[in-house]
């Protein structure tokens, strides 16, 4: 299964493109790591993938099929900030549920403890939310996982944890990951390909 | 930590929610005892005139002493009180559906929004009172002229809020990404957004009672409000103007000062569901 963006044009305002005819085709058993400067259009590729921006020019494809707008978006972004994508007013129990029910021994690879189920989003750290936001992505219905950025807040050790789970339930689920990060040690050591992102739009 | 707040924490071993909740309860219980105290008055044994007692000065008999017409005036400050509250609930009650229609309004697209902004502007810009008078006089004046004068023109800042607080949680990252989940305009309108704002509702109804009172006492003061007959403190502090330089103070000032109390009452309840609705501040 294959993730295909085909010549993808957005701009946030008329005549200052910010994507340019680009492709890019994700396998559903690899990382891709996408490379680039900051203020080069990753995000605003993450976002078009993912079904966020919707005024783009070009195809977006899973099997040569066009992604439902209304349905479950099988391509699932994972944002930089998680705390931003959770309702403060809910526990995170049911910020979790809101996309599924994980199982036990998922959430103890991820290291979700028992106790953060009842607390709310601005008791747990940057780092515990993410877990949450990246387990809340990990639905059976998810095809592909648009990872932007999410483990700048991370120190080291937790990096590798989450990367590893997170790679290690993708690659047996048969769900693609799109990797987008500055950091280049980070997507050498987890990426299987990298593509650099570069910025031949602004010139 | 000094020994008093050692002392204080051993005697009253309670955190600041309880305090909270026992001081919005206490507010709460007074505020109810002065209403529902109104359906237990005679009313007209209380407001029937008793030349032997005239202008007596506060005692025990008479705790705010009694009128030109020999009434007590507790009982007539009581019943003035109940009929604010009354006032209040109305407008209040007025004034929030409007708010809330136009706050849900204004999320439809941006010309409605901007309609929606005009017309909150449009009402914020003319003087209150005066406002309040001419809705009033034009739905024909007494009770129902005061409460539907009051209830139209107090919506604005709640409108203004709600408005403010929709759009506010309709760009958040959590409802775009609750679209990508799939879920529904109507379930993110009910799981979301609907919970997010109630709070804001309450506080904004329980906030409004103050200023819907006090606007009611003035109009009535000023002798556009509620008919002369009724007991309403506006009327009782104007109709007191005349007797103030007899030196019967009584007359003016335990009605203005129970008036005052009882705003201050709904302005605290209002603060302290705030507190305790606010995910930040509830845990502490």
């Amino acid at each position: 299964m294959y993730l295909n963006a085909n010549n993808i044009s957005f701009s946030y305002r008329k005549n200052k493109p910010i994507l340019k005819n680009i492709s890019i085709s994700i396998p559903d058993n690899k990382v891709i790591g996408l490379m680039g400067d900051s203020g080069s259009g990753k995000s605003t590729l993450c976002k078009v993938i993912s079904g966020y921006l919707n005024n783009y020019t070009g195809t977006i494809t899973i099997d040569n099929e066009l992604i439902d707008k209304t349905g479950y978006c099988p391509a699932q972004l994972i944002f930089q900030h998680p705390e931003k994508t959770m309702n403060p007013k809910w526990k995170m129990h049911k910020v979790l549920s809101e996309s599924w029910n994980p199982p036990q021994e998922l959430k103890d690879t991820f290291g979700l403890k028992e106790g953060w189920m009842n607390r709310w989003p601005s008791e747990l750290s940057g780092g515990e939310l993410q877990r949450f936001s990246i387990l809340r992505a990990l639905n059976p219905n998810t095809k592909f996982i648009i990872a932007d950025e999410i483990s700048t807040m991370l120190d080291t050790v937790t990096q590798v944890q989450i990367w590893d789970s997170l790679i290690d339930y993708c690659k047996k689920n048969k769900i693609g990951i799109l990797a987008v990060s500055h950091d280049k040690e980070l997507l050498e050591v987890i990426a299987d390909n990298i593509v650099l992102f570069n910025d031949i739009n602004k010139l | 930590m000094t020994k008093t707040e050692e002392n204080k924490q051993g005697i009253l071993n309670i955190n600041l929610r309880t305090k909270t909740l026992i001081i919005t309860g206490i507010a709460l219980l007074i505020l109810i005892s002065v209403f529902v105290s109104n359906y237990f008055i005679d009313h007209t044994a209380v407001l029937t005139s008793n030349f032997y007692n005239v202008n007596q000065p506060p005692s025990f008999e008479h705790w705010f002493g009694t009128d030109w017409m020999g009434r007590d005036m507790f009982m007539r400050t009581l019943l003035g009180l109940g009929i604010s509250i009354g006032v209040g609930a109305f407008a209040s009650i007025i004034s929030t559906i409007v708010a809330i229609l136009l706050g849900v309004f204004s999320s439809v697209n941006t010309v409605v929004d901007e309609i929606v902004t005009a017309v909150i502007d449009l009402f914020g810009s003319i003087p209150h009172i005066l406002l309040i008078i001419l809705v009033s006089l034009a739905f024909g004046g007494g009770y129902y002229g005061v409460v539907m004068a009051v209830g139209l023109t107090h919506w604005t800042p709640l409108a203004r809020i709600l408005r403010a607080e929709i759009k506010k949680i309709n760009t958040s990252e959590y409802i775009k990404l609750s679209n990508e989940f799939g879920k529904s305009k109507m379930w993110i309108a009910r799981k979301h957004i609907f919970p997010l704002i109630i709070s804001q509702i309450i506080v904004g109804v329980i906030l409004m009672f103050p200023h819907a009172i006090m606007h009611e006492a003035s109009i009535s003061f000023l002798g556009f409000g509620l008919p002369a007959h009724e007991p309403a403190i506006g009327i009782i502090l104007s109709e007191s103007m005349k007797y103030l330089s007899m030196g019967y103070w009584w007359l003016a000032f335990y009605p203005g000062l129970s008036l005052l109390f009882l705003v201050l009452l709904f302005d605290l309840i209002g603060e302290n569901v705030h507190k305790l609705l606010d995910p930040q501040s509830a845990q502490e």
